[in-house]
C-alpha cells in the first residue's frame, strides 16, 4: 500500500488531520503510532500561542465547528518534546503543520525544522478560518498563495504541502497557484466557515462566533474540490475533509488524491485511522489493485 | 491506561426530572478508574459525533462496574437514556486525573446540581473526618447513598429541602469549617467557593467542565485559564481532559 508523496514513502496513504492528533502522543496508547501513514501534526508557530476563548467547540448535525485558534506551545517546546517523541515512531512519516501571522514568522518555524532529520515533510497553513491575522489571510489571494508557497520553498530542505481553503470561489485558482509557486504537494481541504447559535444560552455557541466547519457533512464538497484540484495541477493532492470511513477515503482517492487526511473522525473513534487503512486494502484485493494509484478514476 | 470499549448496560433508572443513573459493566475501567475521573460516551447516531464527558458516580473494582450519573440535556444524553439492561455502549477511559484523596484535617466535600454525582464516590474513598453539602434547585437526589457515606447537609434553591439558598448558605448556616474544600458544579458555585476557600484559608480543590472533542488531550477545546504558564501548553492554559478535571483552586482563573 506504499504510496510516494512529493519523493518522501508512506506505508501506506492514511494520515491525520493536523489538529485533530496532537503530535499522536495522546492517542499512542490507544493505536499504533508506526501504522499510519504519517502523523500530521496540530500547527506549531515560532512562539507560543494561546489561541480563542472557550467555548471552542460545538457540535453541528454530521460535524462540528471548531475556533481553537492555533494554540501552540511555539517552535522549540515542539521540537523538543513532541519530535523527539515521534522518533520512536520510525515507520511512521512526520509532516509538521506550519503557521504563522507573517510570512516572516512561517520562515522562522521552516528555518528552524530544517535539520530536523524526524520531519520529512512541511505542511504549510494558510487556511485557518478561526486567527484574523496570517492564515487564511494567505489563502484567499492567489498571489499570496503563490508568494508565501516561493517564500517558503526557498527556505525549506523538506517538501512543502500548501494546506488550501475551501473558503474560496474557486480552488482550482488557489492550487495552480501554489504550483506556481513550487509547491511539491496541496492539501485540501481545511474546514468551512461557519456559525452556530446557542438559542437557550441567547449568545453564539463559539466565543469565536465562527469556527470551522468539519465532519461527514463536508465530505461531498471535498471530494468535488479535490477533484477539481486533482485536475487542475500535476503536483499530488492530500485529500481531506469529513473521512469517517475507508469509503469515504477511497472516495478522495477515486477523485485523484495520493493519500488522505483523516480528521474529526478521529474524536468519535480513536483507532479509526487503523480500520480506514485497512478497509482501502480490503477494496483493493476487491479490486485486484497493486497500487494505491489505481483507486484513481481514469476517466 | 485508557481503553475504548464497548460496555454491557445492566441497569438504567431515572432519578427525577431528567436525571438519570446508569450501571455500566466494564471491568478494566472499574479496575483503574478513582473518584473524580470521567468517561467519553459515544453516540450510535452517526450525525453526533463528539463523545459526551460524564463523570464517574460509583466505582466497584471488586465487580468491574460503574456508576454514571447524569443529566439529559441535548439529542446526546437522550440517546443515552434510551439504552436498558442489555444493550451496549462505547466508551473511553478513564479519563482525566481524580481528586487527591492524601491530605491533612477535615473536609468538605460540596456539590452542586449536575456536579453531585463524582462527589459520592469521592465520599467514600476519602480518608478522615468529612461533610457533604449538596446543592439542588429543588427535587434532590442520590441523598441516601450520600448520607451513608458521610454526614450530609443539603440546600435547595426553594426551601423544599434543608437550608434555603445555596450551599454556601448551607455551610454557614451548619457553622462548617474545614481544612480542604473538595467540589464539583455550575461555574458560578465553583467560583464563590474558590473565593470562600482563599478567605478561609482552605485548600481547595474543584472539578471543572467545558466542551469537549477528543477528551485526551489532543483537540485543546476544553481549555481553562491557569494563572501561572502551563508546562504543557506553554501559555496560561491548562486542558481541562488532561491535566483536570480536577485542579487546585490556586492553578485556575475562573
Amino acid at each position: 500500500m506504499k504510496v510516494n508523496l512529493a519523493g518522501v514513502e508512506l506505508n501506506n496513504p492514511v494520515m491525520t488531520a493536523s489538529g485533530t492528533f496532537g503530535s499522536g502522543m495522546e492517542f499512542a496508547e490507544l493505536l499504533d503510532l508506526n501504522r499510519l501513514g504519517a502523523v500530521v501534526t496540530k500547527g506549531v508557530a515560532s512562539v507560543p500561542w494561546p489561541g480563542n476563548p472557550t467555548p471552542r467547540i460545538a457540535e453541528t448535525a454530521g460535524g462540528m465547528l471548531n475556533a481553537i485558534g492555533l494554540q501552540n506551545p511555539g517552535i522549540e517546546t515542539f521540537v523538543e518534546r513532541d519530535l523527539r517523541f515521534l522518533e520512536a515512531y520510525p515507520e511512521t512519516r512526520v509532516i509538521v503543520n506550519v503557521c504563522g501571522k507573517t510570512t516572516e514568522e512561517y520562515l522562522d518555524v521552516v528555518e528552524r525544522l530544517a535539520d530536523e532529520k524526524r520531519v520529512d515533510l512541511l505542511e504549510i497553513n494558510i487556511s485557518c478560518p478561526n486567527v484574523k491575522e496570517g492564515g487564511i489571510a494567505f489563502g484567499q489571494d492567489p498571489r499570496a498563495v503563490e508568494a508565501i508557497t516561493r517564500a517558503v520553498k526557498e527556505r525549506a530542505r523538506q517538501p512543502v504541502i500548501m494546506k488550501l481553503s475551501p473558503n474560496v470561489t474557486d480552488i482550482t485558482v488557489m492550487a495552480r497557484a501554489a504550483e506556481a509557486g513550487g509547491a511539491d504537494a496541496i492539501s485540501l481541504i481545511n474546514t468551512l466557515t461557519g456559525m452556530k447559535f446557542d438559542i437557550n444560552r441567547r449568545t453564539f455557541a463559539l466565543a469565536n462566533r465562527t469556527g470551522g466547519l468539519s465532519g461527514p457533512a463536508i465530505h461531498p464538497i471535498a471530494v468535488r474540490m479535490v477533484y477539481q484540484a486533482a485536475h487542475a495541477v500535476s503536483i499530488p493532492v492530500i485529500g481531506m475533509g469529513g473521512i469517517a470511513s475507508a469509503e469515504d477515503a477511497i472516495e478522495f482517492l477515486m477523485a485523484g488524491a495520493t493519500a488522505v487526511s483523516v480528521g474529526t473522525a478521529n474524536f468519535h473513534n480513536p483507532a479509526v485511522t487503523l480500520e480506514i487503512i485497512e478497509g482501502i486494502r480490503d477494496y483493493m484485493e476487491r479490486f485486484g489493485f497493486d497500487e494505491v494509484a489505481q483507486i484513481r478514476l481514469e476517466e | 491506561m485508557k481503553y475504548r470499549e464497548c460496555a454491557r448496560v445492566l441497569s438504567q433508572e431515572s432519578l427525577g426530572e431528567d436525571i438519570y443513573s446508569l450501571w455500566l459493566q466494564t471491568e478494566r475501567i472499574a479496575g483503574e478508574a478513582v473518584p473524580g475521573q470521567f468517561l467519553s460516551l459515544y453516540c450510535r447516531d452517526g450525525a453526533r459525533l463528539l463523545p459526551r464527558p460524564i463523570s464517574l458516580c460509583e466505582i466497584r473494582r471488586e465487580t468491574g462496574q460503574v456508576r454514571l450519573i447524569y443529566r439529559k440535556v441535548g439529542k446526546g444524553t437522550e440517546e443515552f437514556s434510551k439504552l436498558t439492561a442489555g444493550d451496549t455502549l462505547d466508551i473511553l477511559g478513564p479519563l482525566g486525573n481524580g481528586f487527591p484523596l492524601e491530605h491533612a484535617g477535615r473536609a468538605l466535600i460540596v456539590g452542586g446540581g449536575i456536579g453531585v454525582p463524582p462527589l459520592l464516590e469521592l465520599a467514600r474513598q476519602l480518608p478522615g473526618e468529612k461533610t457533604l453539602v449538596m446543592g439542588y434547585r429543588s427535587e434532590t437526589y442520590l441523598e441516601e447513598e450520600l448520607r451513608a457515606a458521610a454526614p450530609l447537609c443539603i440546600a435547595t434553591e426553594d426551601g423544599s429541602c434543608g437550608t434555603k439558598g445555596n450551599v454556601l448558605d448551607a455551610i454557614r448556616k451548619n457553622a462548617l469549617t474545614a481544612d480542604v474544600l473538595y467540589a464539583c458544579g455550575p461555574l458560578p458555585m465553583l467560583r464563590a467557593l474558590k473565593q470562600y476557600a482563599e478567605e478561609e484559608g482552605l485548600e481547595a480543590w474543584l472539578s471543572l467542565e467545558e466542551k469537549m472533542a477528543c477528551g485526551i488531550g489532543a483537540c485543546l477545546a476544553c481549555v481553562c485559564s491557569s494563572t501561572e504558564k502551563d508546562a504543557h501548553s506553554q501559555v496560561k492554559n491548562k486542558r481541562i481532559c488532561a491535566e483536570g478535571p480536577v485542579f487546585n483552586a490556586r492553578e485556575v482563573d475562573l
